[in-house]
């Protein structure tokens, strides 16, 4: 808020909407959110190294308490991959599953701290940041990121099981096929439309689904923040609302995840099937 | 909402991230909860077999208790049957015996009873001889009366 000078809601809005971030070249492209880069990969290195911390002196006699809520998390994702994707799940989609949910949830867990503690106070008032968004997720860059990788994994296993020319072929003789033959090349534009709009279209809503969600509630958080600068009462209420809507926003945090891991395995699992 | 390069380095993070855990963090995981697994099917198998040992050791031990109660019942039925034959056995001992010391007694009475007569003969026939000789107030000359005398032993001996 220091940096606006002037404390008015929508200075308080964007300042709390503006990235820290660093230019790598010319133009708009080449720039670097560093906020949402350095979070994500501690949360990252946080979830994936405690999960492996504990998987490296995971034993198969009785485990401890820190092995069992690590392998209840991990079983219940293995158990919603078995039920999806039927081929062997082990070597990539499994831990795929895994990574996303952890990493996504922590990110999606960024919400929960309250902002003005840890940007306003923390990050800009003692390290002297200039700006800072402390939810990963809340950057489409992130949802957008993730949804490509799962993307480019989800056609790489088409390409994988179907071998390049039958994924090509895929693409035009699907979902209408191509007889009768006389109207073969009207059904091949069809075909290769339908599948370049499905294909498209997954990782956006892939990506804007969570993006949304958290962004969303990353606003209502903020609203809820200007209320309480409007006066004591204001500020009372603001504080058993953002109460409420942060318990609320728990179940979203959980569910965002769970949501982005399932549409991950589904898709991957469809590109293996061959079905879509 | 703006794209920029963020996207390609959060995609390669992701990417280094699943690297990571497929790597390093999913297999020893599963390991463990696989052998786990595995150690608690064998437990329970060898709990069941444990059982089955046991439910048939029962029945063995109770197969053997009853031969043992069937044999000891024999036993004593035997043990009782050769009680009774020896009583028998000493019962039939007995009689004979007593039987043979009636019989050597009543030999004996008879023997006693033949030598008491003669005695009593004897004694009787000289009371008589006397009793005769006071009777005739005169002796009597044994030789000459001798037959008659003898004629009463005879007599007397019946």
């Amino acid at each position: 808020m220091a940096a606006e000078g002037e404390l008015t809601p929508a200075g308080y809005l964007n300042h709390h909407l503006n990235y820290l971030q660093a230019s790598t070249g010319e133009g708009a492209f080449w720039t670097l959110h560093l906020d949402t880069l350095i979070t994500s990969v501690l949360l990252g290195i946080i979830g994936t190294g405690f999960i492996w911390w504990v998987a490296r002196g995971a034993t198969s006699g009785v485990p401890n308490r820190r092995q069992a809520f690590v392998e209840l998390c991990v079983d219940f994702i293995d158990d919603q991959v078995k039920s999806i994707f039927h081929a062997d799940r082990r070597p990539l989609v499994a831990p795929l599953a895994l990574t996303v949910f952890v990493w996504v949830l922590l990110m999606n867990t960024m919400d929960i701290v309250p902002i003005d503690w840890l940007t306003t106070v923390f990050l800009e008032g003692l390290l002297g940041a200039p700006a800072w968004r402390p939810v990963p997720t809340n950057d489409v860059n992130t949802t957008f990121g993730l949804a490509i990788t799962v993307w480019l994994l989800m056609i790489f296993m088409f390409m994988k099981v179907k071998g390049t020319g039958g994924f090509l072929r895929e693409l035009v003789t699907h979902p209408f096929g191509i007889k009768p033959i006389w109207v073969a090349p009207v059904l091949v534009v069809a075909n290769l439309l339908m599948n370049i709009v499905e294909f498209v279209s997954r990782p956006v809503s892939h990506s804007l689904r969570l993006f949304g969600n958290l962004y969303a509630g990353e606003i209502i958080f903020l609203l809820i923040g200007m209320l309480a600068a409007s006066s004591i009462a204001g500020t009372l209420g603001a504080a058993l609302l953002g109460a409420g809507w942060a318990i609320f926003h728990i179940l979203i945090i959980v569910l965002q995840a769970y949501i982005f891991m399932m549409l991950t395995v589904v898709y991957l699992a469809l590109a293996y099937e061959g079905s879509h | 909402m703006n794209i920029n390069l963020t996207l390609l380095a959060q995609a390669l993070t992701f990417a280094i991230f699943i690297w990571f855990t497929a790597k390093f963090v999913w297999p020893p995981l599963m390991r463990a909860v696989d052998e786990r697994q595995q150690k608690i099917a064998e437990g329970l198998a060898a709990a069941e077999a444990g059982m089955k040992d046991f439910a048939e050791a029962k029945a063995r031990a109770e197969d053997v208790v009853r031969e043992a109660r069937g044999q000891a019942a024999q036993i004593v039925d035997q043990a009782q049957r050769r009680a009774n034959e020896i009583v028998n056995q000493a019962k039939g001992i007995a009689v004979t015996e007593g039987e043979r010391l009636l019989a050597q007694a009543k030999q004996q009475i008879e023997i006693e009873q033949a030598r008491a007569r003669e005695e009593l003969r004897k004694e009787a026939a000289a009371l008589v001889a006397a009793g005769v000789a006071k009777v005739l107030e005169r002796e009597i000359d044994a030789s000459k009366h001798s037959d008659l005398i003898d004629k009463l032993t005879a007599e007397l001996r019946t």
